[in-house]
């Protein structure tokens, strides 16, 4: 079967410093790969890479469609949280549901707390049906009910033929395949 | 997408910013008189060069919220990454920013006119010109707002990139409002649609450029 996410021969580089180089990798769908390296080693750029929202200085990048959880929830601050996770996807109630956001979905989004906002922007993607999740950091601010909530997704996106690569410091639950940058 | 997105932002602007830039025109228009002093045949004579002073500075106030806030949140890679063209951004983002501004600047072009004495025919030929050269204004502040979108103190830059490039606007925009036989609507309404075509790619190629 066709993979979600292949790098072939692929170098980065940013602000003229060479972040990696003759890197591939294959993802298919079921597959998890967990991206580790030290702070600057790449991993957010890969994952930028990956999403299509930078240009490789080397090599071929195939994707099908993904779904980027970075630090930015790209949610409006002044809508509800429902309404504003709408505009990205209509279905947004199981995944709001699914990372127990339902009792928030009327407040703000500018009054959401740091792990709430986070999970905000997991469900977003979770909402959308792209096959192929691209997560920074998904662990960031999550107390540990959000991390188990994280797992349980995760692990439904990959059983539905999904893939997830996710860069992160934390240990995620799962089978995950790993891949270090800057070793 | 681009519908929803077009929605989105008149939905934000009618909320809240929207109504800065007519605020700001009439306090222009205002100052035009205490300048000048209240002379009538004066004030008649450059009446419609001070609303075009003022449209222009009224212009000035929204472009810091027209494309920053979007690239800040991750709104614009959001939308990159379903497909949506960065010149479809742009192109909607002109289309919403003038929808909210247009429209305004000419109902508050009113009761200027009457602060400044302008006469009647004046008036009508005033609103046409400012009605053509609207659409100009908003393509040129998404560009700038887009050139400028995350640099420090982009505020004092925003002014400085476009009051100069909407010189040929004022100009023919002015000549319209002033004289009929002087060909100035063509060639107002020429500028306003170059810039409303060239806007989207500018935004577009600024978007790109400004990702990190």
């Amino acid at each position: 079967m066709k993979p979600h996410l292949r790098f072939e021969d692929v170098a980065c580089r940013r602000g003229g410093r060479l972040l990696f180089e003759g890197l591939s990798l294959a993802l298919g769908p079921g597959e998890a790969l967990h991206l580790t390296g030290p702070n600057g080693s790449g991993k957010s750029s890969l994952l930028r890479l990956a999403a299509g929202l930078l240009r490789a200085e080397a090599g071929r990048i195939d994707r099908s469609d993904v779904a980027l959880a970075d630090e930015n929830s790209a949610l409006d601050r002044e809508l509800p949280l429902g309404k504003a996770l709408r505009f990205w996807a209509d279905g947004a109630d199981a995944a709001m549901e699914a990372l127990d956001l339902a009792r928030l979905a009327h407040v703000p989004v500018r009054l959401l707390s740091t792990g709430q906002a986070k999970r905000a922007t997991l469900a977003r993607v979770a909402a959308s049906e792209a096959p192929l999740w691209l997560l920074d950091e998904p662990l960031n601010g999550l107390d540990s009910d959000g991390i188990a909530r994280l797992d349980v997704i995760i692990t439904a996106h990959l059983q539905r033929g999904g893939a997830v690569l996710a860069a992160s410091h934390g240990k995620l639950g799962g089978s995950w395949t790993h891949l270090e940058l800057g070793a | 997408m681009i519908r929803a997105l077009i929605a989105r932002d008149v939905r934000r602007s009618i909320g809240g910013a929207a109504w800065l830039p007519v605020g700001f025109f009439l306090v222009v228009a205002t100052l035009v008189p205490f300048a000048v002093g209240p002379d009538p045949r004066l004030l008649e004579r450059i009446a419609s060069g001070g609303l075009w002073i003022a449209a222009l500075t009224a212009a000035l106030l929204p472009i810091e919220r027209l494309i920053d806030p979007d690239r800040a949140s991750g709104v614009l890679d959001q939308l990159a990454i379903r497909g949506v063209s960065e010149e479809a951004v742009g192109a909607a983002k002109v289309a919403a920013h003038w929808l909210t501004f247009g429209p305004l600047l000419l109902l508050a072009a009113l009761p200027s006119s009457f602060i400044l004495g302008i006469a009647p025919d004046t008036l009508g030929r005033t609103l046409v010109a400012l009605a053509v050269g609207t659409p100009g204004l908003a393509a040129l502040a998404v560009m700038v707002g887009a050139l400028t979108s995350g640099l420090p103190r982009a505020g004092a830059l925003t002014g400085v990139l476009l009051l100069p490039l909407a010189i040929p606007l004022l100009i023919f925009g002015a000549g319209a409002s002033g004289d009929p036989d002087s060909g100035g609507l063509l060639l107002e309404a020429a500028v306003s649609l170059l810039l409303v075509a060239a806007s989207p790619f500018v935004t577009g190629a600024a978007i790109r450029a400004s990702r990190t």
